[in-house]
């Protein structure tokens, strides 16, 4: 009989081994699935870790590397906040849409005037559209007691409908062929987030996100703020007593992911993907999830985390080019990554003992 | 009888078909959360339901077995589910997320393949006489057999959740962990069998959508019914019966869109199909408004992490 | 057959703890076995093994002349073994009737059951309504739920853990009366308390345990309460001092307080109005369910209540959160160690900041000084004795009463103008009691005003000044401690809730 023996004192060893432990669990499961597709094992494994990182092709893929991992940090940074609290913000794919549209609306509004007020009044729309859309759940939460976690992910749905209406109707290039779609941010001037250093894939999106990183660092672990958030998550009710206000609570997690989020939606409709269309959204919102639980829901974990599943990403695109791999076999790598990390999570807590019990 | 352009019984007609699928879901997760777990993943499940279930329906010709691989599929993916959160004690909310992203994950993966193919039919059943009654035979007597064994089964589980013995160790179990645990009842046994009762439902649900509704297999073709089904389930207070009201009036919706792109009225499609998602946050903020103040109908345990410490 | 129960050489170890050792005694058919100790003495876990919740390490049990090691409580049942634990198994959104039927191995179809139900319950005094949701039912009634649920089962042994702990004075007497009867019809009972007075009423042989082994069997009618007391405590028992203090003008000042409940089959508040005055103990006695937890929360700040109904030294604090009221000098520690008082997983250091941030220089324009907090954490260490390797150990990790003296010990050292205290010493240990209670009638000494919440009416009775009870959310007026008989009290906390004599 396997039973479970709660620690004392949650373990050190097991808070950083965890995620260790999982990648490389994930990978002897990824292999195994990648053979069951035909496809070789380690093989497969080196085009994904190895190869964007050190092979032949590698310094256009390092450059990619950040471009990918940027909106992953920044919004799982967010989310990781919340996340702590007990706040659920699954809504964070509908909140990054959201920050792309205000946005992109603004720059579509005065095109083609140039000027240098346009970049930052996108960054503060960008922000304030998804906290505004994070706000709708927060308010129904502290009004109503509705679940966040419903509401945020219904409307993530409205998002993407929204997102598609925007696509093909108001926000439609009058120049673009009768194509669906905006114009491209990145032939404008004054709106184009574009690279900072040539060839590394740095933009102020990257940016942002190594600043959010440091931002919720000290808040989380240097702050009473931080502090009484990690209250709220493990004990509700010493939260309360140690004079947690519920409602401010839940209005700044999920405000804080919001603005985080549609940040990344900005930075990422203003550079790299450049348009409003109705597959703007590739599902870094969901993503972001993995990577805050892969960073353990603290700053520099998720730095880490969302390297890694940057490099899934990238790895991922290799290996459709030159192995054949579908893309849908990553999703489920990282859906396993997930898994793992759960499964091993219980470790934390709990010491594993196989025994029979005296009769 | 057309109203404002719109054929009503037809309407009602095409929404149990339409309604089936979440009804499925919501009943299998009510029972799921009536044991206290609350299971996120129901999406995952009725993915991973839709492409079993279409993937066995084409390979062997036969539409009921497609049925119960698509069951099968939910059910296992509840059991990895339940491995996890009961055995495991990992965080409920975590991982019913991991599980919906592999869910969709794994689908598209099994899904290639299957593209723009089409299943094997399942015909409406035929009533004789009875589906010639104007007005109820349309209604009532023309659909197919999982629509009405989708009403046999809320019908069945309200019965044993309120009248069997099985039932209130199941209800128990969901209401105090701790206070069953200690009259030795298995708490984890029972929410293992509850879960994969959940998973076998919400997989058929998907199955039926791929099978009939559509039907096709396409990636993320459940397009957020799974987590409807969990809406449902809070605004039908945690009763069978009302479950079938919530999931008949979300159906209603959904066929209420398509009737009325059909009948040429000239609302943006996009704006259209945001009303189902966005009925369901109204619902649920009218049902938690009125919750507030007065009595919580969810099971007490829902979502707690159990661990027998005797 | 002389003995029903016999136990030899029952032993039993957890990680770092030998819960029993080696214990042995016997219980005849229709005899009340009282089983003796303090908290931590070895008394749960003896007769969980008796019930089959717990496997023994080592030892034997022999029940009606049968070896009996029952694999779960359905053998116990099976073997004809009830038992009442302390903490009620009962699902509260179900009634009467379904909550028995859980507890029964072939429940009879519901209406029989209901109407066996009417019958047994008023047959031994405990009348019930087998349709009533148990959420709405007090404390008492659903001990009446359970004992019905034994009866149910016709059992020959019928174990009570600490039944007395949610009843008053005069329910207890009806308790009694129904036990009398049920020993008269042969069944055994096996009756764990640490209440002296009643055991001697009661029982007619007792087993004392102490640090899990057996230390005494006897007669409890043949030795005086302080006999046992010794017995179980192993030395000279210390009385607190009290010395004489004079009272101050009055710091706290409670008018019409009224709350909704907090949950949905929690009590509402009532008008609570009472004043108390610096240097003074208010003991506010009542029995589990009936508004401490309510009252505690409202105090604190964690639930404001409308304007002018808590002022603090003259000043309204009614809308006040609970670091607004630290920063005044109005400190509270919850009954909920865990989960309340403290956050499990977290250091003792991190739980010192919890509370102390207002009164303490633990934050610096909002940055936390962890240097600071260890400091603090460690004093409160040091001044109140809890064992423990050091401050980074994480709550969960102390014993129950080492980590109540450092909850309440965090307060008191804040020094607090008035501190209020739900259930101090519930399930502590003897020594950890008394260094609170003493600590808190210091604190009172040094002009403090002190509330303090308890279901323990002998603790109350040795500190309190006044003496006020709280029955249904409602408080009676405060009276002075000195020359309240037991009986009074009883009456004050509510009387009998519907209980009435057992017929013969």
């Amino acid at each position: 009989m396997i039973t479970l023996v709660r620690r004392p004192t949650p373990s050190k060893l097991w808070t950083y081994a965890t995620p260790l432990v999982a990648v490389i669990a994930t990978m002897i499961a990824g292999g195994l699935l990648f053979s069951l597709l035909g496809k070789h094992p380690v093989e497969a494994i080196r085009v994904i870790f190895w190869e964007p990182l050190f092979g032949a092709n590698a310094s256009y893929f390092r450059g990619q590397l950040l471009v990918k991992a940027g909106p992953l940090i920044l919004i799982a940074a967010g989310l990781a906040v919340g996340f702590r609290a007990g706040i659920w913000n699954i809504g964070a794919e509908g909140q990054y849409i959201m920050g792309a549209l205000f946005a992109a609306w603004l720059a579509l509004r005065i095109y083609p005037a140039e000027s240098h007020w346009l970049f930052p009044a996108m960054i503060v729309l960008g922000a304030l559209g998804g906290l505004l859309w994070a706000l709708i759940p927060a308010l129904l939460r502290v009004f109503f007691g509705t679940s966040e976690i419903l509401v945020s992910l219904m409307l993530v749905y409205v998002a993407e409908n929204l997102l598609a209406y925007m696509a093909f109707g108001p926000m439609k290039n009058p120049e673009g062929y009768g194509f669906p779609g905006s114009r491209n941010l990145q032939d404008y001037p004054s709106a184009y987030n574009h690279e900072l250093i040539a060839g590394t894939g740095m933009h102020w999106g990257v940016v942002a996100a190594l600043v959010a990183v440091i931002f919720t660092y000290v808040l989380m672990h240097r702050h009473i703020m931080g502090f009484r958030i990690r209250v709220a998550g493990e004990a509700p009710k010493a939260a309360r007593f140690a004079g947690v206000m519920p409602a401010r609570l839940v209005i700044f997690c999920l405000g804080l992911g919001g603005a985080f989020a549609g940040l990344a939606g900005m930075f990422e409709v203003a550079g790299p993907s450049g348009q409003i269309t109705d597959s703007f959204n590739v599902g870094y919102g969901f993503t972001a999830i993995i990577v805050a639980f892969l960073g353990r829901l603290h700053p520099l974990g998720i730095l880490l985390a969302g390297l890694l599943m940057a490099l899934t990403y990238i790895g991922g695109d290799m290996a459709q080019l030159t192995l054949g791999l579908p893309s849908a076999a990553i999703q489920v790598f990282q859906g396993m990554l997930l898994f793992f990390l759960l499964a091993f999570d219980v470790l934390t807590n709990f010491r594993i003992r196989i025994g029979r019990a005296i009769a | 009888m057309i109203v404002g352009g719109i054929d009503v019984i037809t309407l009602t007609a095409t929404l149990m078909g339409a309604s089936t699928p979440v009804l499925l879901a919501a009943t299998g997760e009510l029972v799921a959360e009536k044991s206290g777990v609350l299971n996120l993943g129901v999406e995952g499940m009725m993915i991973i339901g839709a492409v079993a279930g279409f993937a066995a329906a084409v390979t062997t010709g036969n539409p009921v077995l497609g049925f119960v691989a698509g069951a099968l599929a939910g059910a296992l993916l509840a059991t990895l589910f339940a491995a996890l959160t009961q055995l495991l004690l990992s965080n409920q909310v975590a991982t019913g997320l991991a599980l919906t992203l592999f869910g969709l994950g794994l689908s598209a993966l099994i899904g290639k393949g299957y593209e723009g193919v089409r299943p094997p039919g399942t015909p409406k059943l035929d009533f004789g006489p009875l589906s010639d009654i104007p007005v109820l035979g349309r209604i009532l007597f023309s659909h197919d057999w999982v629509v009405y064994l989708s009403l046999l089964l809320v019908a069945l589980v309200w019965f044993v959740l309120r009248f069997t013995r099985a039932g209130l160790i199941l209800r128990a179990v969901g209401e105090s962990h701790d206070a069953a645990h200690a009259l030795g009842y298995r708490v984890v046994a029972v929410r293992f069998a509850a879960l994969a009762f959940g998973g076998a439902l919400a997989g058929l649900g998907g199955a039926y959508l791929s099978l009939v509704r559509v039907p096709q297999w396409t990636e993320g073709m459940t397009a957020g019914a799974g987590w409807i089904a969990l809406a449902i389930v809070v605004f039908a207070s945690w009763r069978p019966w009302r479950v079938l009201l919530g999931a008949y009036l979300f159906g209603g919706i959904t066929a209420l869109q398509l009737q009325l792109q059909a009948a040429g009225y000239a609302i943006p499609v996009h704006i259209l199909s945001m009303a189902p998602y966005l009925v369901t946050i109204v619902v649920l903020v009218i049902l938690s408004a009125i919750h507030r103040h007065g009595v919580q109908a969810a099971p007490a345990c829902l979502g707690k992490p159990f661990h027998a410490s005797s | 057959m002389s003995e029903l129960l016999k136990i030899e050489g029952l032993t039993k170890a957890y990680p770092g703890v030998v819960a029993n050792d080696g214990v042995g005694f016997s219980v005849r058919p229709g005899e009340v076995h009282a089983l003796l100790g303090e908290n931590g003495a070895g008394k749960s876990t003896l007769v969980k093994m008796i019930y089959g919740l717990v496997k023994p390490d080592a030892g034997s049990m022999q029940f009606a002349g049968q070896p009996f090691a029952p694999a779960d409580p359905r053998a116990a049942r099976a073997a004809g073994v009830a038992m009442v634990f302390q903490h009620f198994s009962l699902f509260e959104a179900l009634n009467v009737a379904e909550n028995v039927a859980l507890g029964m191995e072939t429940p009879p179809p519901m209406r029989q059951l209901a109407a066996r139900i009417r019958e047994i319950s008023t047959a031994y005094g405990l009348p019930l309504d087998p349709m009533r949701l148990v959420g709405d039912l007090s404390a008492g009634e659903r001990q009446r739920v359970e004992i019905v649920r034994c009866l149910l089962q016709d059992p020959k042994l019928l174990i009570m853990d600490e039944p007395t702990s949610v009843l008053t004075p005069q329910e207890v007497e009806i308790l009694f009366h129904t036990l009398r009867k049920l020993s008269s019809e042969g069944t055994a009972i096996l009756y764990i308390s640490h209440k002296l007075e009643e055991i001697r009423a009661l029982c007619d042989g007792a087993t004392i345990l102490r640090g899990g082994k057996v230390v005494a069997s006897c007669d409890p009618r043949e030795k005086t309460a302080r006999e046992l007391a010794e017995l179980m405590v192993g030395a000279e028992l210390k009385v607190t001092d009290r010395a004489e203090r004079r009272l101050g003008d009055v710091v706290l000042s409670v008018r019409e307080l009224s709350l909704a409940p907090m949950s949905q089959f929690g009590p509402s508040l009532k008008g609570v109005s009472f004043d108390l005055r610096a240097g003074e103990v208010l003991g506010i006695g009542g029995v589990a369910g009936n508004g401490q937890e309510e009252l505690l929360a409202t105090l604190s700040g964690e639930r404001p209540s409308a304007a002018a109904t808590v002022m603090l030294n003259g000043m309204d604090i009614s809308g006040l959160g609970p670091n607004g009221r630290r920063a005044k000098g109005l400190l509270a520690a919850p009954e909920e160690r865990l989960g309340h008082a403290a956050v499990p997983a977290m250091s003792l250091t991190e739980n010192a900041i919890l509370t102390g941030t207002m009164r303490k220089p633990l934050t610096r324009h909002g940055f936390v000084d962890q240097g600071a907090a260890r400091r603090f954490a460690e004093e409160t260490i040091a001044a109140f004795d809890v064992r423990t390797p050091g401050a980074h150990v994480a709550a969960r990790a102390l014993s129950g009463g080492n980590l109540q003296k450092f909850v309440i010990g965090r307060e008191v050292l804040q020094a607090p103008s008035v501190l209020v205290v739900n259930q101090p010493t519930w399930g502590v240990d003897a020594a950890a009691a008394a260094a609170i209670r003493q600590a808190l009638l210091d604190l009172a000494a040094q002009g403090a005003a002190v509330i303090a919440i308890s279901q323990d009416l002998d603790e109350l009775m040795e500190i309190s000044d006044r003496f006020a009870a709280l029955n249904e959310g409602r408080l009676s007026a405060p009276r002075p401690m000195q020359g309240l008989t037991l009986e009074e009290i009883g009456l004050m906390l509510g009387g009998a809730h519907g209980m009435q004599e057992a017929q013969p």
